[in-house]
């Protein structure tokens, strides 16, 4: 469940951008989480339903960009797609796949008023 | 007040999100909503309703009387066009925080030339076990410290503090996992001598405190024989952020059917470049090359430190910077690409 935290973070993210820019209310917050980050998407939203109550984004829509996972198989020197961190290279079946995208979790941008 | 379109009730607030009105009306950050009698002329479900809102959709119907709205939330959402929203562009990295937090205790710990472990592991796997018995094979030899994050009571702390070594105990409350902060904390509380060991027991949990860096060397994850081969597979975001898997409780092996090459096998598929070393508190077995393990981190910790020592000496030598323009001048500049601008 540290979800809930990860969700508070968001909250601490978003209410400095939004005081920042003077807005009321938030309407909208979008979040880009990458497929190999260890965040449950349905947890986060969840989560966050509960702890951006009484804030600024209070009843804000959540819109989660996933991003796909990307390695790098160095026994075949590309780039592969990755779903799971123990996938196999499509290649040569080789597990030395090194994750190159899809880790991250980060507050895109949000819609102010 | 209805949180699907927001329109009032008597006495409703914007602040409550509806399913537990009662409790949030006192709430803080609420605003008073105009009366409307009766309160609703319109029916819907007002139960328990995140779903409207976490699934982002912007229309909904009502069973009375059909009809759209555009943008979820309160009442002032239902005209589209008529206010002035605009988008912000943030990119931050929601760990962002503890990320940083995390790099503060790790030039804190290097300044010092501690050796700090974070470890991880299932509740069970036989940490505080392999802890005493480490602390007890370094005593004398090492100063050593421990940082026991459990939910809740004090008993990791005290069987440590049994060896003669230093604990802190931090209860998580409802935490699955330590934090940056709650390490920051304790490394102000605790006394830690320069070039000890510091150990760092993480909340037994092996999904949550992958996630969380505390400012440690490595992650240290501990899978016990008595657990499934395939937890490597189960649970790869930990063994994937780990350094080194101490593959606990041998001596029981046999007694179980675990396939200790599978294991290995597969903690090595999610992380190629992980090093395993076999160990049992109780026999003794594997204690020696973990030892030997953790010596070898601790010298890189206290040469990191004499190095930058080193540079900080020449540094404040003006006589020898003026003895030797040439070599001394960079030093100031070496350390600060080593080591990034100092907070």
């Amino acid at each position: 469940m540290h979800e809930m935290a990860l969700a508070e973070s968001v909250r601490g993210i978003v209410e400095d951008a939004a005081t920042a820019q003077g807005a009321k209310r938030v309407k909208t917050v979008v979040l880009e989480i990458g497929e190999l980050a260890s965040v449950e998407v349905e947890a986060l939203r969840f989560c966050l339903d509960a702890v951006l109550r009484d804030s600024l984004a209070d009843g804000a829509a959540i819109r989660i960009e996933p991003v796909a996972g990307a390695g790098w198989c160095p026994a075949c020197d590309r780039g592969v797609p990755l779903v799971q961190r123990y996938d196999s290279c499509p290649h040569c079946d080789g597990y030395q796949v090194r994750p190159t995208g899809g880790t991250e979790m980060r507050v895109k941008e949000i819609e102010v008023e | 007040m209805c949180t699907v379109c927001g329109c009032g009730g008597a006495g409703a607030s914007i602040g409550g999100a509806g399913w537990s009105k009662a409790a949030r009306a006192k709430g803080g950050a609420t605003r008073a909503w105009k009366t409307v009698t009766p309160a609703h002329d319109h029916e819907h479900s007002h139960g328990p309703a995140p779903e409207a809102a976490a699934a982002g959709e912007d229309t909904h119907l009502h069973a009375g009387h059909r009809h759209l709205h555009f943008g979820v939330g309160p009442a002032h959402a239902h005209a589209p066009g008529l206010t002035q929203s605009q988008m912000v562009k943030i990119e931050r990295d929601i760990l962002g925080k503890n990320d940083a937090s995390a790099e503060a205790n790790r030039k804190w710990l290097a300044a010092r030339g501690i050796f700090a472990l974070n470890l991880v592991s299932s509740p069970g796997s036989g940490k505080t076990a392999l802890l005493v018995r480490t602390l007890t094979e370094l005593a004398g030899r090492v100063p050593a410290a421990v940082i026991e994050g459990d939910q809740q009571t004090e008993f990791d702390a005290e069987r440590i503090r049994a060896t003669g070594v230093p604990a802190l105990q931090i209860n998580t409350g409802k935490g699955c996992h330590l934090d940056a902060d709650m390490v920051a904390r304790s490394l102000a509380q605790l006394e830690l001598a320069d070039d000890s060991l510091l150990l760092i027991e993480n909340v037994g949990n092996l999904v949550c405190p992958a996630a969380f860096d505390l400012g440690e060397a490595h992650k240290v994850a501990i899978l016990s024989v008595t657990e499934g081969e395939d937890k490597p597979l189960k649970y790869p975001d930990m063994f994937a952020a780990a350094a080194l898997m101490l593959l606990n409780k041998v001596d029981l092996l046999p007694h179980l059917t675990f396939d200790v090459e599978r294991a290995i096998g597969y903690a090595r598929r999610v992380n190629p470049a992980i090093e395993v070393i076999r160990t049992s508190s109780t026999s003794g077995e594997g204690i020696d090359e973990w030892l030997a393990w953790l010596e070898r981190g601790m010298a890189k910790a206290r040469g990191a430190r004499a190095a930058a020592m080193q540079r900080d000496l020449s540094a404040r030598k003006p006589d020898a910077v003026r003895a030797e323009p040439v070599d001394a001048l960079p030093a100031p500049l070496d350390e600060l690409a080593a080591n990034g601008p100092v907070r």
